[in-house]
């Protein structure tokens, strides 16, 4: 029974096989060089801007004024992890790209594999959605506050706007990326067109639909922000531009960092929803690619 | 010899194919039919849609400013924006690329930090980038660099990671030096992919450049309604309530970004050669 | 003595002068033309023929992927596919195995092989699902009905699909080079695991390949195509008795028939390379 570097996952149990690869990954340089790289970048921002104050950087806030106002308990600004309006523009923020990652799924998704299965669905309502698309998502901010009236509702269509194109667009990728065999497999096999729908084209399409679905996390946060840093009360971006207004240079770190956070975050659970969803392709993945 | 055949064999007679089977035809006809729906519901003020100017109106305030120098100068200098910030990003974005793709340990070193920096969306630099920055312009353009460099990055990993590396193998095997792998292989293999990450790139450019001009205030002069890019002009007509002006910049910067992917596109296909086969 | 599947009664191909012209680039070609074939109920029909000569299009055409341009197609009477109705309808009667196999990578080995009865709502999930096993124990396929298909050996998705085909007792199996992509040695015993499929199932197999000896080992009758456009051009009966094992392959009479036919099969090679002839 061989028991060395070669030892078959179904010989060493599951979490022994994950020690083995930590121990393995701590072992190569690599995790030694990810820390020289983090402390070259944090180092840098805070010799720059807190010690030498070079330059402009004299002007920026540094790692230490920002950790310092982000983990106290009594913030000179009033924004930490200890104060309860903090989190109350995470949560606006979470729940208006919530909102409109569940609108632009719901509508994205079906849209988009619709124009991949039917030519004539296409061909009607594709050149509309590609004459729309080059038009930025930003530059609708006006537009959609003379349209929808209200603070919340601009906001969230100008999200939903953005994640849809990227959702539609993939899954209709998704669709024509199937080979053809599949579908022809499935008629030969006495499949209806709904069957074949149902059995061939929506899993075919799920890679490619989880792929737009990540994209479309980020560009709903990237439409967020901008919105509300122009037209919104609340929310990170609003934040972010308040404390640039009320010289409170600190806080513009913690909103930067804090939306980074989410942002990977939502991207990550995504990701893994994809992962469950598609539990085949991961087991293919993890043999090597059998395929 | 294939089996060209100048005349075909009599094939079973086919109707002739109506009109509204064109695709052509149908792109009209939708895109036609969307105008009328919106030009409807703006007359009848209907709730969202019918809020909007009616194209009508649009294009009534469209058709003055096509001799109006100022609107064309705010073409100019947004999409003298989107290029000096893409540029730099290409420039820049590129070689970072290739570095992390070619060198295990400077990937090792720099991918972290550009993973952790990603996530935060460009225009959250804004405020950070006008205190840096010296001039409202550098601020801006700091931020379109950064709105694509992340995209043409990543891009430019996934491309080199998906080059073949049997292609390695036998560049080796014919005696290739480090210098000819890199020219004859790695750039000609990343480059589709380069290309791809352009033209999302440029997606992206245009978007921090209008969202700039509008939050920045254009940084040009107050007095002109035009003259800080379109993104400006939006934002003017929008506290002017020039309403139709809005839609009018707008598809303005919708026509400006549909010809800068063209010619990415164009340039791409010209690039790559051997992907036109097909 | 060289009798077809055990009394099989349907099945029976007729192929009518049949022609197939597509438009390329280059203008119109002429996949197959004026093409006819009469296959017997339980035949085992091997067409051999280089690549790109079209008969992949033949297959298409029986399966219902394609339409035909001239001439019709029969099953056991029946019009397939005809002037009046140029395209026939994909169906469970003639079910595909596919050349780069089309086992649906997102479900079950199991959920593959059930899927036709299930889906045709002619068997129940669990009714569906002891045939099944029984018959992927039978391919020798036993304990892999919950994995994935990207988890299995090439031979062995394979052999899923032809018993995914066989579920549906289907009158014809057509087989679109299924073997091409293994190698030799897997080739070797799947060729023997799919004769011993056949003598236990009747049906009519339609086998595409591009390999002589495959062709002469498996089937009653081979028939040699042209390069494109496609058309017999000679006719082959095999006459070594079944049953048949790997043995067949160094046996004189099996040398005999190579040699009688290997000739043809190589002019119509050197044509097509000499076209430069690409995969349709």
């Amino acid at each position: 029974m061989a028991n060395g570097p070669r030892a078959s996952a179904a010989e060493v149990g599951a979490w022994a096989m994950l020690m083995y690869r930590i121990s393995g990954w701590l072992r190569s340089p690599t995790p030694y060089l990810m820390l020289a790289g983090f402390a070259a970048f944090f180092g840098a921002w805070f010799l720059l801007s807190e010690v030498f104050r070079v330059w402009r950087f004299a002007s920026l806030p540094g790692p230490r004024a920002v950790l310092l106002e982000w983990f106290n308990p009594n913030p000179v600004y009033g924004m930490s992890l200890y104060t309860p309006d903090y989190y109350m523009h995470v949560w606006m923020s979470l729940r208006r790209v919530l909102y409109a990652f569940v609108i632009s799924t719901g509508l994205g998704v079906p849209f988009g594999l619709f124009l991949g299965w039917s030519k004539v669905f296409r061909e009607f309502t594709f050149p509309v959605f590609e004459t729309l698309r080059p038009i930025p998502v930003l530059a609708w901010v006006p537009l959609a506050i003379v349209m929808f009236k209200g603070d919340e509702t601009p906001v969230i269509f100008l999200t939903t706007l953005a994640s849809f194109y990227a959702t539609a667009l993939n899954t209709m990728l998704g669709v024509q990326s199937i080979d053809e065999s599949y579908p022809r497999a499935a008629a030969c096999l006495g499949a209806s067109k709904w069957q074949i729908f149902r059995h061939v084209i929506i899993p075919g399409a799920l890679p490619f639909m989880f792929t737009g679905l990540q994209i479309s996390v980020g560009v709903a946060w990237f439409s967020l922000v901008a919105a509300e840093m122009v037209s919104g009360e609340y929310g990170l971006g609003y934040l972010i531009n308040s404390s640039y207004v009320n010289v409170q240079y600190p806080v513009i770190i913690i909103g930067m960092i804090s939306v980074g956070i989410v942002g990977y975050a939502s991207s990550a659970l995504v990701r893994l929803a994809g992962d469950y969803l598609m539990q085949w392709r991961v087991r293919e993945l993890a043999l090597g690619g059998a395929r | 010899m294939s089996a060209v055949v100048d005349s075909v064999a009599p094939q079973p007679a086919r109707p002739r194919q109506p009109v509204l089977r064109h695709p052509v035809v149908r792109a009209f006809v939708s895109i036609a039919l969307f105008v009328a729906f919106w030009e409807l519901a703006s007359r009848l003020n209907w709730p969202w849609i019918g809020q909007a100017p009616a194209p009508s109106k649009v294009l009534d305030a469209w058709m003055p400013l096509l001799n109006d120098h100022g609107y064309w100068y705010s073409w100019y200098q947004s999409s003298r924006r989107v290029l000096s910030g893409f540029l730099a990003a290409m420039l820049i974005g590129i070689p970072f690329g290739l570095a992390m793709a070619t060198s295990r340990i400077f990937h090792d070193v720099a991918f972290p930090v550009f993973e952790i920096l990603r996530p935060v969306p460009p225009l959250a630099w804004v405020p950070a980038a006008i205190i840096f920055w010296p001039t409202q312009e550098l601020s801006i353009g700091f931020v379109i660099f950064l709105g694509a460099i992340f995209t043409i990055v990543l891009n430019v990993i996934g491309g080199a990671r998906a080059i073949d590396g049997r292609f390695f193998q036998a560049a080796r095997s014919m005696g290739s030096s480090n210098w000819d792998i890199f020219r004859r292989i790695i750039l000609p293999g990343v480059l589709p992919s380069i290309i791809v990450g352009c033209e999302v790139g440029i997606g992206i450019t245009w978007n921090v450049v209008v969202a700039a001009e509008m939050i920045s205030g254009g940084g040009g002069a107050i007095q002109s309604r035009a003259g800080g890019g379109l993104g400006f002009f939006i934002w003017n007509s929008y506290i002017g309530a020039s309403y139709p002006l809005i839609v009018v910049g707008m598809v303005s910067i919708g026509i400006a970004g549909y010809i800068s992917s063209a010619i990415i596109r164009r340039l791409g296909i010209l690039a790559t050669p051997w992907l036109r086969v097909r | 003595m060289n009798a077809p599947a055990p009394m099989a009664s349907k099945g029976a191909i007729r192929i009518q002068n049949v022609d197939k012209v597509y438009l390329a680039r280059e203008g119109a070609v002429q996949a197959v033309s004026d093409c006819s074939r009469d296959i017997r109920p339980g035949e085992f029909c091997m067409i051999v023929g280089p690549s790109g000569c079209g008969k992949t299009t033949l297959l298409n055409a029986i399966a219902g992927f394609h339409d035909i341009t001239g001439g019709a197609i029969y099953l056991d009477s029946e019009m397939l596919c005809g002037p009046e109705r140029p395209k026939a309808e994909p169906g469970p009667d003639r079910v595909v195995v596919f050349q780069n196999g089309a086992l649906f990578p997102w479900k079950t080995n199991l959920d593959n092989v059930t899927f036709g009865p299930v889906v045709q709502g002619k068997m129940t999930r669990a009714e569906a699902s002891e045939k099944a096993r029984g018959m992927m124990a039978d391919a020798g396929l036993a304990g892999v009905e919950h994995n994935y298909p990207g988890e299995i050996s090439s031979g062995m998705r394979r052999r899923v699909e032809i018993v995914r085909a066989l579920m549906n007792d289907p009158k014809v199996l057509l087989l679109d080079e299924p073997f091409r992509a293994l190698d030799s040695l897997t080739k070797s015993v799947m060729h023997e695991a799919l004769l011993e499929i056949y003598y236990k199932n009747k049906v009519t197999i339609f086998f595409i390949t591009h390999d002589l000896e495959e062709a002469i080992f498996l089937g009653h009758r081979v028939a040699i195509m042209t390069t494109r456009p496609c058309k017999p051009k000679k006719l082959l009966e095999v006459d070594i008795p079944h049953p048949r094992n790997y043995s067949v392959l160094t046996s004189p009479r099996f040398r005999e028939l190579m040699e009688e036919t290997v000739s043809a099969v190589h002019e119509e090679a050197v044509k097509a390379f000499e076209a430069g002839e690409k995969e349709m």
